[in-house]
């Protein structure tokens, strides 16, 4: 499982007061902070600032990297900010994210083609979001397609289906799982990524469903996601699901996660 | 017959859409006022659903339960009001930004809308600042409310303030704004009336600024 850490997001109240002060060792300790706990990628968002943004990605992909020796999911849509964040960061990024709207396909296109930077390509079109898994199929189908002709290889690219409240239509969570199981049948190599959380939005109790979510996914073979790898029953239960799946040989990761007491909480 | 609008009010907190046409056609038969109907029975149910929705004690599928059952009790009702004493809230039109697709926010708080007996025209996703123009000279509404999900499309609700000047049309309707990156410091720095912070607290905003 590729977990992207999800902390470093201007878009979280306390984040970007922290980018804005520019208060280095906050951010630098949570990045620390997220690695430690199993994090392979720290994502990095300076959204809300309009017009800075390119600068505060820069440093943000700068401070980060000097503390912690793992790559950036560097995460906006602006071809500008990502091109200037690129350029100072080490080792090989993941882009967060393209999808199919046309605007958005066309700016990140050119900076992906030929490279072999990872990709969270998002299901996600013009026509709208989509809600059954067969839409999700034909964005996804549309979209790597797309991707491999212009010379990005199928194991870089990782699929969002889009996750959707199950508050709002009771079909959402199914018809996400579908799409998972769909896409990693569909291409051989790819891997399936998501932020889980919106599955929970307007329900009590969220921490729960999101976990059994995640549970529920990893079964039909989602292979990624992005999260806060901090909540440790979140991080218990994906280990746990993974031994579950059969994607962890002779249960090593679940008994090392025994031992280094993970599951103690 | 108090006792009929309670039971009412009740069918709908509880999402029971049987009961709810069961009890509005058995009013009607009792000879009742349509529009003593709508605003003793159904909309008083409503606001129970609106005020439990707020204090996190009903939760979003309950409350679409509730207004799908406000919509069917309404199916019979509707007919048997006159355009007269069909008392509207009043009318909001309601999008979510150009560039901006995501609808689930933007369609909870028109269903709040509707169940708190406003009119409500949805111009759906990815409306352009005309389109909210051209909808307000159609509709003539009161209120008008936009939706942005991502920090990208944001700046369009500005756009959209600035072309409502533009059409002279700014001092007719109020406007408000809303969706997970939107704060009130920036409705307020772009000229906004009301910022809401989710669906259950749009009704109160919009009674408040049609008062």
């Amino acid at each position: 499982m590729v977990i992207v850490g999800e902390l470093i997001n201007a878009s979280r109240k306390a984040m970007g007061a922290a980018i804005e002060a520019q208060d280095k060792e906050a951010i630098q300790k949570i990045a620390k902070d997220q690695f430690e706990a199993g994090a392979d990628y720290i994502d990095v968002n300076a959204g809300i600032f309009v017009g800075q943004e390119p600068e505060y990605l820069k440093w943000l992909v700068e401070i980060v990297q000097e503390v912690v020796d793992a790559p950036c999911c560097i995460d906006s849509p602006d071809p500008k900010a990502i091109e200037t964040a690129l350029a100072v960061h080490k080792g090989t990024a993941m882009l967060n994210s393209i999808s199919l709207e046309k605007e958005r396909y066309e700016a990140l296109l050119p900076i992906l083609s030929g490279t072999d930077l990872k990709v969270v390509a998002l299901c996600m079109s013009d026509d709208g979001m989509p809600e059954t898994a067969d839409q999700r199929l034909a964005i996804a189908d549309k979209l790597v397609n797309g991707l491999i002709k212009s010379n990005v290889k199928v194991e870089n690219i990782y699929v969002d289906p889009l996750v959707q409240p199950v508050s709002t239509n009771v079909t959402f969570g199914v018809e996400f799982m579908k799409a998972i199981e769909g896409i990693m049948a569909n291409f051989k190599g790819i891997h399936t990524m998501c932020g889980l959380s919106n599955i929970s939005f307007g329900l009590p109790n969220r921490p729960f469903l999101n976990q059994t979510f995640m549970s529920m996914s990893i079964s039909k073979g989602l292979d990624g996601a992005i999260i806060n790898p901090l909540d440790k029953k979140m991080m218990a239960n994906i280990i746990a699901a993974e031994a579950i799946a059969g994607k962890d040989n002779f249960c090593m990761n679940y008994l090392t996660a025994h031992r280094e007491e993970r599951f103690v909480f | 017959m108090s006792d009929l609008f309670g039971k009412m009010a009740e069918a709908l907190i509880a999402g029971n859409i049987a009961g709810a046409q069961d009890l509005t056609k058995q009013a009607i038969d009792a000879g009742e006022e349509p529009q003593t109907i709508l605003s003793d029975g159904l909309l008083p149910g409503m606001d129970v659903v609106g005020k439990r929705f707020k204090a996190n004690d009903m939760f979003i599928p309950e409350v679409i339960l509730s207004a799908k059952t406000m919509h069917a009790a309404m199916e019979i009702l509707r007919p048997l009001l006159s355009e007269g004493d069909a008392k509207s809230a009043g009318t909001v039109i309601i999008g979510t930004v150009e560039g901006d697709l995501h609808d689930i926010g933007k369609n909870l708080v028109a269903m709040m809308l509707e169940g708190g007996g406003f009119d409500v025209v949805d111009l759906g996703t990815n409306v352009t600042p005309q389109q909210f123009v051209d909808g307000v000279k159609a509709h003539k509404p009161q209120l008008i409310g936009m939706s942005a999900l991502l920090t990208t499309t944001m700046p369009k609700m500005e756009l959209t303030i600035k072309a409502l000047q533009e059409a002279g049309l700014r001092d007719q309707v109020k406007v408000m704004a809303g969706g997970a990156p939107v704060t009130q410091q920036f409705v307020d720095k772009i000229g906004g009336d009301a910022y809401g912070a989710n669906a259950a607290a749009v009704v109160d905003i919009a009674k408040e600024l049609t008062a």
